[in-house]
C-alpha cells in the first residue's frame, strides 16, 4: 500500500493522476479462513483491521451481499458523541471517542473526524433536570459534557431561535465539544484499504445463505451465493439483518428491525457551526463539509425491511427543524432514504458471544452506531481473537435479557439515539 | 404513507390513524411467577424479528381504538390481510393479492428476498 501524503498528491499531479492503485483488491474467496466477518459496514471492517493490526490474526474475510459501506455506515447522520448516562455505556462510547482523534493517522486516511461539538437542546424543566443528570454522570466518568444557557447556546449555534415566542422556547442545551461528526463513507473506505493492506480479504456482492457447523455444534463455515466457505470463527455485523443471519444458527435474538430516515438539503455556504439536537421535539441537523444540511429524527413506528420509510415522518422532522431554525424554511431538501435499524429493548448494544461456539454476534446499535465505529470494532476484535470480551464490552451480553441486568439507556433519553 | 383496512370499523384508513403494537399471537403466560428466567427471556424480550411475512397487532388508536391482528409482508410493507383479535391465523395461501408484483423498495427488486 502506498502511504498518502502530500508529496503522493504533488507527485501524482505532476504525473497526470496516472500513478494511483486501487484502495482495496477483490480477491477470490479461499476454501478457508481463520475468521469471517459478515458485513462490511465501519464495524465489520474495522473489526478485521484490529484483528490483523492487534492481535495477529490476517487470515481473515469480510463478506457483504451488497457494496462496501453500503448499508447502515452509508445510510446514517454521522454524528459522534459519548455523553450516555450509564458507566458500560460511557465506557464503550468514550473508547470509541478517543479512537476517532487520531483515526485518520492510524489508517492513513482522513476520515474528516470534526469536534464541532454537539449540543442537545432543553425545552423544559424535565429536560434542563435529565440533562443536568447526564451531565454530572458523564462528569463522573470523565466525559466533557457541559451546560449552557439559551443566550451562550446561541453563542455556540447562531442560526438557533431563542426567543421567548419560539414554537418549542429553550431554556438552556447541554454540549459536548469532543462530539461532531465524521466522513461516513471514508471509514468504511479507510478501514477496508487498512485491512486489505494487512492480508485481509473484502468480498463485495457475497450474500451469506447460511451458517454450517459441526458435529458438537460449533461453526463450521458459511454458505455463500459464491460457495461454501470455511472458518473457525465468525463474527455477524450485520445491523438490521443479524436476526436473519442468527436463525441460521438457530439463536433467536432481542431484537426488532426498523426503518430510520434522514436526509440532505441542497448544499449551501457555511452556515450551521455545530451539531444539534433535540429529544423532545425530535430532530437533529448538521451541516456537511459538502454544505447540505444533514438531517434526521427517529425510527419508523412499524418494523420492516424496506431501506424507504413513511414521507409523514421525515415532513414531521423537518416541521421541528424549520420552527428551530427558521432561518432554514425555504431550503429545499435534496435527497432522503433510509436505512434498517436493530433496535434491543434497553436501547444497548450486543457485543458478545452467542451459545454457538466459534460465533460471535455484534449488533443492536439502533439508531446510534456510527458514532461507536472504532471502539465496537476494536473491542469485538479482542472478543474474536481471545474468545473472551474486553472489558469495555463485558457487560454488553446477549444473556443480559435472561439475567436482568440490562443498560437501560432507553430510559436514561426516552429517545432513540 | 399506507392505506391499512381496520376489521372492526370496516374501512381503509390511512396509516396516521394507526400504531402497531408488536407481534401477534404471543399468548401471555398465565404462571408467570413460576416462570423460568429462560421462559421469561423468550416470551418477553426474544422476537423472530421476521424479514418476509409476519403476524402482528395493530391499533386503530385515533379511530375505534380497538387492537386488532394484520399478516404483513416486511420487505414490502404489503398488508396481505387484517383480521379481529382473538381470531386464529389466517391461511394466507389463498389470500396473496394479485397485486403482489407491485413493489417498490431496493430489497423488494435488487435482491432475492421474497
Amino acid at each position: 500500500m502506498r502511504k498518502y501524503s502530500v508529496f503522493t498528491v504533488a507527485r501524482e499531479a505532476m504525473r497526470g493522476h496516472r500513478g494511483w492503485e486501487a484502495q482495496w483488491t477483490s480477491p477470490e474467496p479461499r476454501k478457508e479462513y481463520d475468521v469471517i466477518i459478515i458485513g462490511a459496514g465501519g464495524h465489520g471492517l474495522g473489526t478485521a483491521y484490529y484483528l490483523a493490526k492487534e492481535h495477529g490474526i490476517t487470515n481473515i474475510a469480510v463478506l457483504e451481499k451488497g457494496w462496501l459501506g453500503g448499508g447502515n455506515t452509508g445510510r446514517n447522520t454521522t454524528i459522534i458523541r459519548s455523553n450516555y448516562l450509564y458507566d458500560e455505556s460511557a465506557g464503550i462510547y468514550d473508547h470509541a471517542l478517543k479512537l476517532w482523534d487520531g483515526l485518520s493517522q492510524d489508517l492513513n486516511y482522513n476520515v474528516m473526524y470534526s469536534a464541532r461539538g454537539v449540543m442537545m437542546l432543553s425545552h423544559n424543566i424535565h429536560d434542563q433536570q435529565v440533562f443536568k443528570r447526564h451531565i454530572h454522570a458523564n462528569r463522573l466518568n470523565g466525559i466533557d459534557n457541559e451546560w449552557l444557557t439559551p443566550e451562550q447556546a446561541r453563542e455556540f449555534c447562531p442560526p438557533l431561535d431563542i426567543s421567548r415566542t419560539a414554537r418549542y422556547p429553550i431554556n438552556g442545551a447541554a454540549l459536548q465539544r469532543r462530539g461532531g461528526t465524521a466522513r461516513h463513507d471514508a471509514v468504511a473506505w479507510g478501514y477496508a484499504r487498512a485491512a486489505a493492506d494487512r492480508g485481509v480479504h473484502v468480498i463485495q456482492n457475497c450474500e451469506v445463505t447460511g451458517l454450517r457447523r459441526n458435529a458438537n455444534g460449533s461453526i463450521a463455515g458459511v454458505e455463500t451465493n459464491r460457495g461454501y466457505i470455511g472458518a473457525k470463527k465468525v463474527g455477524v455485523v450485520a445491523a438490521g439483518h443479524t436476526s436473519v443471519l442468527m436463525e441460521m444458527a438457530d439463536v433467536r435474538m432481542p431484537l426488532v428491525s426498523y426503518p430510520l430516515q434522514a436526509l440532505v438539503s441542497e448544499p449551501v455556504k457555511p452556515i450551521f457551526p455545530c451539531v444539534v439536537m433535540s429529544n423532545t421535539v425530535h430532530a437533529y441537523i448538521s451541516q456537511s463539509d459538502k454544505g447540505e444540511l444533514v438531517i434526521g429524527a427517529g425510527t419508523d413506528q412499524y418494523s420492516s425491511y424496506s431501506q424507504t420509510g413513511g414521507l409523514q415522518i421525515i415532513t414531521h422532522t423537518l416541521d421541528a427543524i424549520c420552527e428551530l431554525f427558521p432561518i432554514f424554511r425555504r431550503m429545499k431538501m435534496m435527497r432522503s432514504w433510509g436505512g434498517i435499524v436493530d433496535v434491543t429493548p434497553d436501547r444497548s448494544p450486543i457485543l458478545a458471544k452467542t451459545p454457538v461456539p466459534g460465533l460471535y454476534v455484534n449488533c443492536g446499535w439502533g439508531t446510534g452506531g456510527f458514532k461507536a465505529t472504532p471502539g465496537s470494532a476494536n473491542v469485538f476484535a479482542h472478543t474474536i481473537a481471545n474468545d473472551a470480551p474486553h472489558k469495555i464490552n463485558a457487560p454488553f451480553t446477549l444473556e443480559r435479557f435472561r439475567t436482568g441486568r440490562l443498560i437501560d439507556e432507553a430510559a436514561a433519553a426516552a429517545v432513540a439515539h | 404513507m399506507l392505506l391499512i383496512y381496520c376489521p372492526y370499523c370496516e374501512e381503509e384508513r390511512s396509516e396516521l390513524e394507526f400504531r402497531q403494537a408488536g407481534d401477534a399471537h404471543i399468548a401471555r403466560p398465565t404462571n408467570m411467577t413460576e416462570m423460568t428466567d429462560e421462559e421469561f427471556e423468550a416470551f418477553f424480550f426474544l422476537r423472530d424479528n421476521v424479514k418476509g411475512l409476519t403476524y402482528e397487532r395493530w391499533r386503530h388508536l385515533n379511530g375505534c381504538g380497538r387492537f386488532f391482528n394484520a399478516a404483513r409482508d416486511t420487505v414490502s410493507d404489503k398488508f396481505v390481510t387484517t383480521y379481529k383479535a382473538g381470531l386464529p391465523k389466517p391461511d394466507i395461501s389463498t389470500l396473496r393479492p394479485a397485486t403482489e408484483a407491485i413493489v417498490e423498495t431496493y430489497e423488494a427488486t435488487e435482491s432475492d428476498a421474497k
